[in-house]
């Protein structure tokens, strides 16, 4: 049973006046639990509009969105729910930490929940174990914590109400590289522990191809949706859109246009490395 | 969603009143509010209505909008003429029962407060929808810059004015997203008893409050970091003009108060 399914969504912003904009169009999505999912799109493709949508922040202007099946819009009390059970983490995160210490604010998710104070402190010590915050910083202000660590704390937050669905909008945005893999890892070793679904906004071509499926937005559409190396073998496509390839997908698409002939569907540095070994090794390629 | 909501409240356009200097509508502005109280008969109210009607008309103002401006005034406007009904002396009862009186001078007087009100509130709303934020910010430096000699530091006023007005927008966006973020994290802002209520809000004023100040410190070193070294000898982008228009401007304004005057004196 798919987990999330969006039928006919449609969103237009300040309908009815001059500043009317529609962000999606009649799109229609499932995403199935325990995938992890990259969502690529320009800036204004819609693409934060419709994860709005997935934990019922905004209201549809037109569509359903269903979770389990379930209207996530029937009632406040599958409002809610939804809130709950599909986590988003916005941009900059770190922005919204706001408790005194570290522990209470990654404790303010599950405190809505209601839970009892032990869950609540079982789920705080987890969530800050899975991003790698040690326990010496809890009793300290967020405000003080280093950049990476307030961005940690801040998913934290959200991974500490458990949620079925984690929604992450380019969490790795202004990290440094090692920064950023560090934080992918874990992301990814949290989904596996927990066997949650992963849906990951972003403009990075080389954390995208590390999900399983993609999807591409333009002008509120998906255009495409697929496994990276479907995407990816569909260069053109993308970058008509004017969406960028992975760097190993821009090289062998260079290569390939210099005559080079190199096997359809590159994009990872890896295949890269294969594929032009591969040619070294039989002597016939241009290099 | 709170992007909605219109602040500064300026129709961009292009109408003679808009292209006139912020200076003469400032200046205008003042005449006006001064001019209504001046006003001293039926007559008189009935030029500064026709004045407004008609400056509405060529900045092409929908009335409407001037109506919607007034409408968080409703309970002062009614106020107004509810105090003014029934508590002026007078003999001249039109209606009198028990201790409830109304005079004839009452219902006069409540009729031109209100009047008053009115027309003060949509000539002010005048100015603000046809003049941008900045532009009466910039006319009220210059207009107040003899002040300086006093040591009143204008510049810095206006400075803080614009800024402020620039920020608006900002604090509004960066509060729908931090909304949505503690939304996200369970948040609940609608529902609950009043101190809940209050204590929910914390969650959204804290880091409102931080990322202002976070703001304003990147503000100050951009700015230092481009020389700026207060208002000293700072040349504009926009420089004001006064033009033939704005002196037409000024005899149309005159001649109202003249004509009040006059209908005042002949009592019409």
């Amino acid at each position: 049973m798919s987990l999330i399914e969006i039928r006919g969504l449609t969103h237009v912003y300040s309908q009815g006046t001059p500043f009317e904009k529609t962000a999606i169009e009649d799109l229609d999505l499932t995403i199935e639990s325990g995938q992890t999912v990259a969502l690529i799109g320009h800036t204004g493709s819609g693409k934060s509009t419709l994860i709005s949508h997935l934990n019922a922040l905004l209201k549809p202007t037109a569509g359903t969105v269903l979770l389990d099946g379930e209207d996530i819009y029937a009632s406040k009390a599958a409002i809610r729910q939804a809130r709950f059970r599909v986590g988003v983490v916005f941009q900059y995160p770190e922005y919204q930490l706001f408790e005194q210490t570290v522990f209470a604010d990654i404790a303010y998710g599950p405190k809505n929940l209601k839970l009892p104070q032990p869950e609540i402190d079982r789920r705080v010590r987890q969530a800050a174990g899975f991003v790698g915050l040690g326990e010496e910083l809890f009793a300290q202000s967020p405000l003080e914590l280093s950049g990476g660590q307030k961005r940690r704390a801040a998913i934290a937050g959200v991974l500490a109400m458990e949620p079925e669905l984690l929604v992450l909008d380019e969490p790795t945005a202004g990290l440094d590289p090692a920064g950023r893999e560090d934080l992918l890892e874990k992301l990814f070793a949290w989904r596996q522990a927990r066997s949650a679904t992963i849906l990951l906004v972003t403009h990075d071509m080389s954390i995208a191809n590390r999900c399983q499926r993609l999807l591409v937005m333009a002008d509120g559409h998906i255009v495409m949706d697929g496994t990276p190396q479907q995407v990816f073998s569909r260069e053109e496509q993308l970058v008509s859109i004017g969406l960028d390839l992975p760097a190993a997908a821009r090289i062998a698409r260079l290569l390939r246009q210099r005559g080079v002939s190199l096997p359809p569907a590159i994009y990872t540095t890896q295949q890269l490395g294969d594929a032009i070994l591969a040619l070294w090794g039989k002597g016939d390629g241009a290099c | 969603m709170l992007k909605d909501i219109t602040l500064g409240q300026y129709f961009p356009g292009d109408t003679p009143v808009h292209r006139l200097d912020p200076r003469t509508k400032l200046i205008l502005t003042f005449v006006y509010i001064v001019a209504v109280f001046l006003v001293g008969s039926w007559g008189g109210y009935g030029l500064v209505i026709a004045a407004l009607a008609a400056v509405t008309a060529v900045s092409r103002i929908r009335p409407k909008a001037l109506l919607r401006g007034m409408k968080p005034l409703i309970f002062i406007i009614i106020f107004t003429a509810v105090l003014n009904l029934f508590f002026t002396p007078g003999e001249d009862y039109l209606f009198r029962w028990r201790f409830i009186k109304i005079t004839y001078t009452g219902v006069d007087r409540a009729i031109s407060m209100v009047l008053r009100v009115m027309l003060l509130v949509s000539g002010t709303f005048l100015l603000t929808y046809t003049t941008s934020p900045l532009a009466i910010t910039d006319g009220l430096e210059r207009l107040l810059s003899p002040l300086k000699k006093l040591h009143v530091p204008v510049y810095e006023f206006s400075l803080m004015m614009c800024i402020a007005l620039r920020f608006i927008p900002l604090l509004i966006e960066e509060t729908d997203r931090i909304m949505s973020a503690q939304k996200a994290r369970g948040a609940d802002l609608e529902t609950g008893t009043l101190p809940e209520r209050a204590r929910a809000l914390l969650p959204l004023l804290i880091p409102l409050f931080v990322s202002s100040f976070r703001r304003a410190d990147e503000l100050a070193l951009a700015m230092e970091c481009r020389c700026y070294n207060g208002g000293e000898g700072r040349t504009r982008m926009k420089q004001l003009h006064m033009a033939w228009q704005d002196g037409a401007a000024f005899l149309l304004g005159a001649l109202l108060v003249a004509g009040i005057l006059l209908l005042r004196r002949l009592g019409i």
